[in-house]
């Protein structure tokens, strides 16, 4: 006997829905046959059989939410085996493999219902967000959607050009519904070609218009790179001043899981260290949908820096399009009077999370989220070091020449009297990231490295 | 713009067509309008070519040789820095394309960029004044020889990444289609930068959108040190967009009526919704890669042979004898014109201030 689990369709997905079985109990399956689909937030999905049997029983009926990955979901009896001898498989037993016509899968019910996850409330009011502003639960995804539509509707010289933005709706979903209400002339599927798209984009910044590039992913981009930095970073200075490039770079920065080296790098402190960009890390999704707009809105080129990881947290979200935040500055997340945690992006959580435990121990660590790299608020960051005297800085990539290199030597400059003990770092370890699962989770800042880091600032 | 603080001079060139009005006696093609620019380009070339026509075309040709001679001369003296490319021996291709070029068409191409910008009726003191690193230069002396720009003229650079003007230039033409605008965009680049993998992106999504691009190959035979056989497995560039379905020609890029003519001829597929096309024009560079190239990987004789055989400007000045449109006295006038054009920029040039250090952290950004 064997059980049929629900597969992960994606590196990051731990739940999905199971919207439809094709086989009943009673039938007999042979290998190949597409025995159900299952959603998630990103895709829809056909499961192929593995094994040969029969339908002894269907575990989870159609229509079920929130599947967690590798329930069991149905039971097949093999030739000639007893009901008795019961046995679950120790692995996935079903593999996935894209729907036949994706654009059908793109059309489903919307996603991100069922299986969002939701993270922790940000404990601090924004002071960017009026007392009384009517709030909405949105995810990150949905977010940034959100943002593209309301300033699309609003500047017919913005439009959204990548890999799968149109008629997939997105890889990751992020631009679900787009071509639909603005058609192909401004929300365009570009060819496989980085660096052709991604120059294509900057000339026509150059010519007025306001494009929104999507990367699949940043690892992508480092293709494009040589038009972010040379063509679209440069040309305004080189041209004195003639020259505007208003575009936004955007997609999906750092590891997502199980990826492994070439997918899973972080390029903030690459972007962050060229002068004529601006670069934005956001967190939660109000981060999301308030800076996106702002960035599409600026007439610089702005490297946009989202995390996978992030996009289906659900998080409070002022409603209506009128929701614009400043780009440069930094938002204290939590306030504290033991130490500084400065964080960017999916890190924020983290260092949240390690405040909380810390909290329980009498430290009390106050979380600033710098938000943008590009201009950097120092401002608020040697502000709260002033009150605290101590700084753990944490970020997902490498640590050499990073963004805790420069967070610490601008503390160091203009906060050194007030300092404690010396400043430190908590960052990804200096290798291209492993595909292992247990090397990786060491690759990758946790909780509890950064509890770590602030008990030695903390001398406790 | 933060130009408030400026200390250079009047930002606008002053009227081409005063700066290089013919003299008295001298034959006055169009006048009242500028020598150089879009304004006076017919449509379409005409098959016969005027006498004014081929006048002005002589006059701008002209300019453009003496300029980069002393653009040579002041590198020599250590009046310019860094790198500087020129652009003698393929003073045809810019002059023809620019003449058959409409008000509001865009022009990007790479380094060797001097005479694109002359063509396009940029001052010569603007450009000559960027070369020396002064304030009156057209970036205020932030870009050099390799990075000018001119939104005022439709040129959109100067750029000094080998290859990467080709999709810059495809992304003008996309924004011309996307607002259905009538425009083309004309992106120059040499028999070196074809080989950029980036070159075939663009050609790819620049016929699958059916862009009004015209991409211009200026084949001057040498890629730095590396001649065209060394480097490209197929050597007949004008076909490198076969794979895209890109309509391609071979012009002799040395013949100012035959750029014409295939130029407009492209424009007007490009303008017609039919998509991009590639001319590639058959050059010569007379000067080395750059001022520090020391030249040996060919002959002396062979570049005296092609100045014998083939010159651009000797071409023009022998048709227009041959036509009776200028007597010798008229074109020697031309030719003291210009070298007075040249020397006065020159001069401006030299003795202009550099840029205030004030200037160092303006236009990083644009104010949001």
């Amino acid at each position: 006997m064997t059980d049929v689990l629900m597969p992960a369709l994606s590196p990051t997905m731990e739940e999905g829905t199971l919207s439809k079985w094709n086989i009943k109990e009673g039938d007999t399956v042979t290998a190949g046959d597409i025995i159900a689909e299952i959603e998630t937030d990103k895709a829809t999905m056909e499961v192929e059989a593995v094994d040969e049997g029969v339908v002894e029983a269907i575990l989870v009926a159609a229509g079920s939410e929130g599947v967690k990955v590798n329930t069991p979901i149905a039971r097949l009896k093999g030739d000639g085996e007893a009901a008795s001898k019961s046995e679950p498989a120790p692995t996935p037993v079903a593999v996935s493999k894209p729907a036949a016509d994706e654009a059908k899968a793109a059309q489903s019910k919307p996603e991100g219902e069922g299986t969002a996850v939701v993270a922790p409330k940000p404990p601090m009011a924004d002071p960017e967000i009026p007392a009384g502003t009517k709030m909405v639960s949105v995810t990150v995804r949905d977010a940034l959607r959100d943002a593209i539509a309301e300033e699309m509707r609003r500047d017919p010289d913005v439009f959204l050009m990548g890999e799968e933005v149109a008629q997939y709706q997105g890889a990751y979903k992020v631009s679900r519904e787009l071509l639909q209400e603005f058609g192909d002339r401004r929300v365009v599927d570009t060819p496989i070609t980085e660096y052709g798209f991604a120059g294509l984009g900057v000339g026509a910044a150059f010519a007025g218009l306001k494009p929104i590039v999507e990367f699949m992913t940043f690892n992508f981009a480092m293709q494009a790179i040589d038009a972010i930095v040379n063509s679209a970073a440069k040309t305004r200075y080189m041209s004195g001043g003639q020259i505007t490039c208003s575009i936004v770079f955007r997609g999906p920065n750092g590891a997502a899981a199980r990826v492994g080296a070439q997918h899973s790098q972080d390029y903030s402190a690459w972007y962050g260290s060229v002068p004529g960009l601006k670069v934005i890390a956001p967190y939660d999704a109000a981060d999301a949908k308030g800076l996106l707009k702002a960035a599409i809105r600026d007439p610089n080129p702005v490297v946009f820096l989202e995390n996978e990881m992030m996009y289906g947290h659900e998080f409070d979200v002022p409603e209506g399009a009128d929701f614009v935040l400043p780009i440069g500055k930094a938002k204290v997340r939590r306030q504290g009077h033991s130490v500084t945690i400065t964080a960017i992006s999916r890190m924020v959580g983290f260092a949240l999370e390690a405040a909380e435990q810390l909290a329980k121990e009498g430290i009390e660590a106050e979380v600033v989220d710098l938000r943008c790299l590009r201009p950097l608020d120092h401002e608020t960051v040697v502000e709260s070091v002033k009150k605290t005297n101590r700084l753990v800085s944490l970020e997902e990539g490498w640590g050499p020449y990073g963004i805790g290199a420069e967070i610490c030597q601008r503390v160091v400059e203009h906060a050194f009297d007030y300092l404690d003990a010396p400043p430190t770092r908590v960052h990804g370890e200096d290798v291209p990231m492993p595909y292992a699962a247990n090397l990786e989770a060491l690759v990758l800042p946790s909780v509890e490295k950064i509890v770590k880091a602030v008990k030695a600032v903390c001398y406790k | 713009m933060a130009r408030g603080t400026r200390a250079a001079p009047a930002k606008r060139p002053p009227d081409a067509s005063k700066v290089g009005a013919p003299k008295a006696g001298a034959p006055k093609p169009d006048a009242g309008k500028p020598v150089s620019g879009k304004a006076v380009a017919p449509r379409k070339a005409a098959s016969a070519s005027s006498k004014e026509q081929m006048l002005h075309w002589y006059r701008d040709m002209l300019l453009i040789r003496r300029f980069e001679e002393r653009a040579g001369q002041l590198y020599g003296m250590g009046l310019i820095g860094g790198f500087c490319h020129l652009y003698i021996g393929q003073e045809a291709i810019a002059v023809g394309m620019q003449s058959i070029a409409e008000e509001g068409d865009q022009i990007i191409t790479g380094y060797r960029d001097h005479g694109h910008m002359l063509a396009a009726g940029m001052d010569p003191k603007e450009v000559l004044s960027e070369l020396t690193g002064r304030a009156p230069g057209s970036a205020h002396g932030k870009g050099g020889s390799m990075h000018m720009f001119s939104i005022e003229k439709g040129f959109f650079g100067g750029h000094g990444i080998v290859g990467a003007q080709v999709p810059l230039g495809a992304g003008l033409a996309f924004a011309n289609r996307y607002r259905d605008n009538g425009k083309v965009s004309y992106t120059y680049f040499g028999d070196g930068a074809a080989n950029q993998g980036q070159v075939y992106e663009a050609f790819n999504m620049a016929e699958l959108w059916k862009l009004p691009a015209v991409f211009v190959i200026e084949n001057n035979q040498y890629a730095m040190g590396t001649s065209v056989e060394r480097a490209s497995s197929q050597v007949h560039l004008y076909r490198r967009g076969e794979s895209f379905n890109i309509k391609g020609e071979e012009v002799d890029g040395m013949d100012i009526e035959a750029v014409r003519v295939a130029g407009a001829r492209a424009a007007e597929h490009a303008r017609t919704g039919k998509g991009p096309y590639i001319l590639e024009m058959k050059t010569y560079r007379y000067r080395g890669h750059s001022m520090s190239d020391p030249a040996k990987y060919r002959t002396r004789e062979e570049v005296d042979q092609v100045r014998k055989t083939r010159d651009p400007i000797d071409h023009l000045r022998d048709k227009i004898e041959q036509r009776g449109f200028a007597s010798e006295d008229e074109l020697k006038a031309i030719d003291a014109d210009v070298k007075k054009i040249v020397a006065e920029a020159a001069e401006f040039a030299r003795t202009a201030p550099e840029p205030d250090p004030s200037e160092l952290y303006t236009d990083v950004y644009a104010e949001a």
